[in-house]
């Protein structure tokens, strides 16, 4: 089997407008940065780009320019907007948010991890403690006012719960130190994070990996995510970013 | 507070001031666990000596240990959620008597019933010590201990003690205990700058700096 394709154009091939995609990575580390890249240089609108924690927060020039030529129709998150007040109040992305150009969807983090884990692991949904007793266990929280359906609640051993449900993405676009020719994947240190409960996740899984080696040259106990969660593969190189603050 | 946090515990820092309680935890028998998918997370790099790879949840660039491990973000929060952390020490826009507190959206933000969730609900839900630490009152002067929230809650009677800088205060079932005061602060003057009346331990003492 080889899942290699020979450049990201190839890479991001039946991605269309409208789309759902899932974006690795956990602020700076971990983003899938030049597929990013390539999604803005294809130009494909009105996407839904299901994040983990503020990836885009993390790849601001990336943000920006999908801001610029207007790609973005929803984000769903934990944290997609600036902590400083006064720094968001002048991002054109939190202005979007602001006038409802975009629709902001977020969650509590380990109620996101597990919506992508499940949609994975063939789970409908879930009963999630997390969050009873805030405005989430009331509505879905977003900032366009006639999306905000109302939650399911269950008691369960005493504990309020919310129903939560699977969050399935068409597309996954992350980010690997090393990949192999099959999809097996090997994450560095934190760059870990989201990228490979969204392998697992997503319909059609885009893994760019900055080194490509051959089956057999990864140790076989040690690799992330298995190949069978991986549709394509392509090698990009390590591009060099700075870590700046929130 | 890093006086509070017991030898051999695993610690969750939030992001702002919670992550200045790591400089007082070196060289203890503490591991810091991170959301972003580590244990036994270092003390902050710089130099030379930061890895773009190697953050913790507050986009700080970090250092390893010896027998640090990273994982995947869902063991991360099972390790939350499912009660594994000791202490978890958050910031806070505001700290009710009841232990409910704020931290997640500022409303006056004006974006229409969004902010920053990140992981402080998942924090708060799975904690077996839930420590708030914050400045004692908002940029403008107003008490941030308050008889009810303003802001919407993060979660409800989920808080054991808040640190501010003027004081220590434990939250028992009948409201709010001062425990220490800032040296040459009087129990009046923090009672002015907090709105519901406090209790005062009987073994009140000075915050020892």
């Amino acid at each position: 089997m080889n899942k290699t394709v020979k450049d990201v154009e190839e890479a991001l091939a039946g991605i269309e407008d409208g789309a759902t995609i899932a974006i690795g990575g956990f602020f700076a580390a971990g983003v899938p940065r030049t597929l990013l890249r390539a999604l803005i240089d294809k130009g494909t609108k009105n996407l839904t780009l299901a994040c983990g924690s503020g990836p885009l927060l993390g790849a601001k020039d990336e943000l920006n320019l999908l801001v610029q030529n207007n790609q973005i129709g929803k984000v769903i998150d934990s944290y997609s907007l600036f902590r400083s007040a006064t720094k968001g109040a002048q991002h054109p992305f939190e202005q979007k948010v602001r006038a409802g150009e975009i629709e902001l969807e977020i969650y509590p983090m380990g109620t996101l991890c597990e919506k992508y884990r499940m949609a994975g692991a063939g789970i409908p949904a879930c009963f999630m403690p997390v969050g009873a007793g805030s405005l989430v266990e009331e509505s879905v929280i977003t900032n366009i006012e006639e999306k905000r359906q109302k939650r399911e609640i269950r008691v369960l051993n005493g504990q309020t719960c919310i129903l939560e449900y699977a969050l399935k993405p068409d597309f996954a676009l992350v980010h690997a130190s090393s990949g192999d020719h099959e999809g097996n994947l090997c994450y560095r240190k934190t760059a870990w994070n989201f990228n490979h409960v969204m392998a697992m996740a997503a319909r059609v899984t885009i893994a760019e990996v900055e080194n490509l080696v051959s089956p057999g040259d990864l140790k076989s106990e040690s690799v992330h995510t298995p190949g069978i969660f991986v549709k394509r593969v392509v090698k990009v190189q390590r591009i060099k970013f700075d870590i700046t603050a929130l | 507070m890093s006086q509070e946090i017991e030898d051999n515990s695993y610690v969750n820092l939030g992001i702002g001031i919670p992550t200045l309680v790591s400089n007082w935890l070196e060289g203890r028998d503490v591991m810091l666990q991170s959301e972003i998918g580590m244990l036994k997370t270092g003390s902050l790099a710089e130099g030379d000596a930061i890895d773009q790879d190697l953050i913790n949840a507050s986009c700080q660039p970090v250092l390893e240990m010896q027998g640090t491990v990273y994982f995947d973000i869902c063991e991360s929060f099972a390790m939350i959620r499912g009660g594994h952390v000791d202490v978890t020490v958050m910031g806070a826009f505001q700290v009710n008597q009841s232990g409910d507190f704020a931290s997640w959206m500022n409303p006056s933000r004006g974006l229409n019933g969004v902010g920053n969730i990140g992981g402080s609900m998942d924090l708060a839900a799975g904690a077996k010590k839930l420590y708030i630490a914050m400045e004692h009152t908002a940029n403008n002067g107003s008490p941030k201990v308050v008889r009810d929230l303003t802001y919407p809650a993060t979660a409800r009677k989920k808080v054991n003690k808040i640190f501010t800088d003027l004081a220590v205060i434990e939250v028992v079932p009948e409201g709010l205990l001062l425990k220490e005061l800032f040296p040459g602060l009087s129990v009046d003057d923090l009672q002015s700058v907090t709105e519901p009346k406090l209790l005062i331990a009987r073994d009140l003492k000075e915050i020892e700096l």
